[in-house]
């Protein structure tokens, strides 16, 4: 059980929380809970909250760490969680100073949390709405036996990172069943005439206007027979409004995609939240909280923060250095057309037009970045070089990985692929009504990269117990257009010849 | 109460379970999990364990690294799955870890076998020292260096007599630490396991996996009763003599075969170092059933009466099928003696070896 924080630490919260705010940082109220390594790994294992619904992947993860800890191979030292107040945890058994580093980097995340723009449509009271979540699956499992929920729970699971990433901060609401997405009145392909005696008909029902109207009708209707209209990318949101589900079934697909929704936006700014927590705690730390004692300890958990391995990229790494970069560019004013125009090597080094703008521009841009366009903007060839950053590939011949390139342009290309829409394909609701047989049509938007095939063709067979009728797939394999169906007992794979763009 | 992270790792482990059992056979019967001794972890690949996604593959996707190296140098260790920055938390597992002992309990439930009822003295145990900690005394012998200089580094930091140019770092008397361990009791054997093989041409090498595969299994389930087991091992074609471990599963002689030699040595050295009244004997034999001739059978089925089975809690004898063999031997000692701890196998293949085990262990001997 989470013991109330000790005076001594209560006063250290009051101490870190007053130079952070003194530096600008804003965040909501944060309430630190002091858990032994057992229960941290227990809320680590349920993504920091203290309330999910069961599931056995809980389970496993809490295994895994639980194992890599006695390993001593990882070890917790900070969680925090996006809620209003925010949440964070302490292990009890670590040292004063590592619990002054982990408040000071929860400052950051806090900060970044509340004010970057990914963050605003995330629901603030979310420690509720999970207990909430949880409490309805239980009752389900009660009512309906945990086999049959927690069967729906891994299909949901299973598609979860099948929403529309571009639209993280307006969530949609289903639409309520039987309201029709027609305005248009059924039957009448006529064209609404006004009422006008026979001779003014021509001046006040123009023909002209009335066959475009015609026309405008019938391109309306043509368009209405899609369905959906336009290709749906929140194919969970598809799934909830048009499978045929229980009502207790709908209400568990809802919950799993609230809570992708809720999560989605960490993933999709991993680097610059990191970073930005690690840049912060790292310029308290050494500017303000550090006492001479705790210098070896700190040096020595931070640096283990920040450690990299040729083939992972470590995002408090990258973020940590990219900001520290901005800040510095911004306050020697290097950047704009002057800096980019200039060619010497020698001048560039010494660049300083004493502009000093480097806080007031990170601050802003932790306001409307997300990973991607973080990167975009901030990524410099020089970055690249300093930092040793690299692509590369899985070499065939001697199965392994090997770097393949350390261009400039190409680490950015790859690390931007990597980022954009989550690192996760991109699969949309091509036609609910497939063949006018209700099979779902899913279409891969093909960006070079094929699907691993046999999760692909597992996830498939998820889709389809929830759509219930026959289900396809158009991607690629072996760089060939390729339909794969699944009807329930069968797979089928064909060749696929229909272009639908 | 109980945690409510327990039940999820209960419902996790019984998923894993049940899709062991499912394919039991097939992953008892993978030589390769058994290969190294003392390992007591075995990597089992679980079939879909891990939730399945539309995702890319990551030999496809490639990644961002970051450090030293050359175009084309290999970076030694796979990437994580996923590789880093934008992928999504969490890892998956293909592989679940079993312990070699669950993986027993997991053959005896699917078998239903029955516990055994060892016979015998009380199990002893010894006293062993283990290093566990880190301790403020102790002998210079036991001094840990790195804990001991950190502690100096840190004291002259924080006094302020650490010099950055000149980085001398003196450890006194406090900032000494060693190592200190904790007493732990270690079982002392109390049953011993006599494994006789027949090594003569006619036994090939997937006749020897299947002895080496099911006696592993047998071996395990018997220690998983006992705080501790001993093993011997003996080959035999015309002569035997005893061998260790590894020469055992992988003797291949030739010639003649004479069973009551092996019967023979295996009884002295146990009436020698293990008198039936504190030792729980166990002897499995296996061959693919030729002996010499009827002489030396007679003279088995003295050593079995006489000496082996009175001594035993068990004696086993497999008889695994091969292409030259007769298998008379299993009729013959059918025939000849009736003793309630004599139990008979036949292996044919290695799908018959979980039905074999539970032969051999169905009576909880």
């Amino acid at each position: 059980m989470p013991q109330p924080l000790s005076t001594q630490l209560s006063a250290l919260q009051e101490e870190v929380e007053a130079h952070a705010r003194d530096y600008g940082l804003d965040f909501f109220e944060t309430i630190y809970e002091v858990l032994d390594w057992e229960e941290i790994n227990e809320v680590a294992a349920y993504g920091g909250y203290p309330a999910r619904y069961p599931h056995w992947r809980f389970g496993m993860e809490y295994i895994e760490l639980s194992r890599s800890y006695a390993y001593g191979l990882s070890k917790i030292y900070e969680m925090v969680i996006n809620n209003d107040p925010t949440y964070a945890y302490l292990l009890a058994a670590n040292h004063y100073v590592d619990q002054k580093l982990v408040m000071a980097h929860v400052c950051g995340h806090g900060d970044f949390f509340k004010h970057n723009f990914m963050f605003s449509g995330t629901n603030r009271k979310m420690l509720d709405e999970m207990a909430n979540h949880a409490s309805r699956v239980r009752r389900y499992m009660e009512r309906h036996g945990i086999e049959a929920v927690e069967g729906l729970l891994d299909r949901c699971l299973s598609l979860d990172n099948l929403i529309d990433y571009s639209a993280l901060h307006s969530l949609r609401a289903p639409a309520a069943p039987g309201t029709g997405q027609t305005e248009e009145e059924e039957g009448s392909r006529e064209p609404k005439r006004m009422r006008a005696k026979g001779y003014m008909d021509s001046f006040i029902n123009p023909p002209a206007a009335m066959e475009a109207e015609r026309a405008r009708k019938e391109r309306v209707r043509k368009e209405e027979e899609r369905f959906p209209a336009r290709p749906e990318r929140d194919v969970m949101l598809f799934l909830q409004e048009h499978a045929p589900l229980r009502n207790w079934e709908r209400d568990v697909l809802g919950m799993m995609r609230e809570e992708a929704y809720y999560f989605a936006p960490q993933g999709r700014t991993k680097i610059a939240n990191e970073g930005w927590a690690s840049f912060w705690h790292s310029r308290m730390m050494t500017e303000r909280l550090l006492h001479p004692s705790e210098v070896i300890d700190y040096a020595d958990h931070h640096s283990g923060t920040m450690a990299t391995s040729p083939g992972r990229l470590n995002p408090s790494k990258v973020g940590i250095e990219l900001w520290r970069d901005i800040e510095e560019r911004w306050d020697k004013g290097r950047h704009g057309a002057d800096w980019e125009a200039c060619d010497d090597y020698a001048v560039k080094r010494t660049w300083d037009t004493g502009a000093m703008k480097g806080r007031e521009k990170i601050f802003e841009v932790r306001r409307h970045y997300n990973d991607v366009t973080f990167i975009d903007e901030f990524l410099t060839a020089d970055f690249v070089r300093r930092h040793g950053l690299f692509t590369y590939e899985f070499d065939r011949r001697t199965n392994q990985y090997v770097i393949a390139d350390r261009d400039f342009l190409a680490v950015k290309e790859k690390l931007l692929f990597m980022l954009t829409n989550f690192g996760q394909p991109t699969i949309e609701v091509a036609d609910g009504n497939f063949l006018n047989r209700g099979e779902l049509l899913l279409v891969h938007r093909f960006e070079g990269v094929p699907l691993k095939l046999d999760q692909a063709l597992e996830t498939l067979e998820h889709v389809q117990s929830v759509w219930k009728r026959p289900v396809n797939l158009e991607t690629f394999v072996d760089d060939e257009p390729v339909a794969l169906q699944y009807d329930g007992t069968t797979h089928w794979t064909q060749t696929a010849t229909a272009d639908r763009s | 109460m109980v945690r409510r992270i327990e039940r999820d790792r209960k419902r996790f482990d019984d998923i894993v379970r049940g899709k062991i059992k499912e394919d039991l056979k097939r992953h008892i019967t993978r030589g390769e999990m058994i290969g190294k001794q003392g390992k007591e972890i075995v990597s089992i690949p679980v079939p879909q364990i891990e939730l399945p996604r539309f995702r890319y593959g990551s030999k496809e996707q490639g990644g961002v690294g970051q450090g030293p190296g050359d175009v084309g140098t290999p970076l030694g260790g796979g990437p994580g799955e996923g590789s880093g920055a934008g992928s999504e938390p969490g890892r998956h597992i293909r592989e679940v870890e079993v312990s070699i002992a669950e993986m027993t309990q997991m053959i005896g439930e699917a078998l239903e076998l029955p516990r055994i009822r060892p016979k015998g003295a009380e199990s002893l145990s010894a006293v062993r020292g283990r290093y566990t900690g880190i301790r403020r005394i102790g002998p210079e012998t036991l001094r840990s260096f790195k804990r001991t200089y950190r502690e100096a580094l840190r004291r002259q930091i924080s006094t302020g007599s650490y010099d950055p140019r000149r980085p001398l770092v003196v450890p006194v008397r406090e900032d000494m630490r060693y190592r200190s361990w904790k007493d732990e009791p270690v079982p002392v054997a109390n049953a011993v396991v006599f494994y006789l093989m027949d090594v003569s041409g006619s036994m090939g090498n997937e006749q020897k996996e299947i002895v080496r595969i099911e006696s592993f299994w047998i071996d395990n389930w018997i220690r998983a009763h006992y705080d501790g087991v001993q093993s011997r091992y003996i080959v035999h074609d015309a002569a035997a003599r005893e061998v260790d471990r590894e020469t055992f599963f992988s003797t291949r002689e030739s010639g003649g075969t004479k069973i009551s030699s092996a019967y023979e040595l295996a009884s002295e050295i146990a009436e020698r170092e293990y008198p039936a009244s504190d030792w729980n004997l166990y002897v499995f034999h296996f061959s693919d059933g030729d002996n010499l001739g009827t002489g030396d059978n007679e003279r088995c089925y003295q050593l079995l009466r006489e000496r082996l089975l009175p001594a035993a809690n068990l004696f086993g004898y497999g008889q695994v099928e091969s292409r030259s063999g007769t298998g008379a031997f299993y009729g013959a000692l059918e025939r000849h003696i009736t003793a309630e701890n004599l139990i008979l196998s036949q292996i044919r293949d290695r799908d018959s070896i979980l039905g074999s085990i539970k032969d051999f262990l169905g009576k909880g001997k």
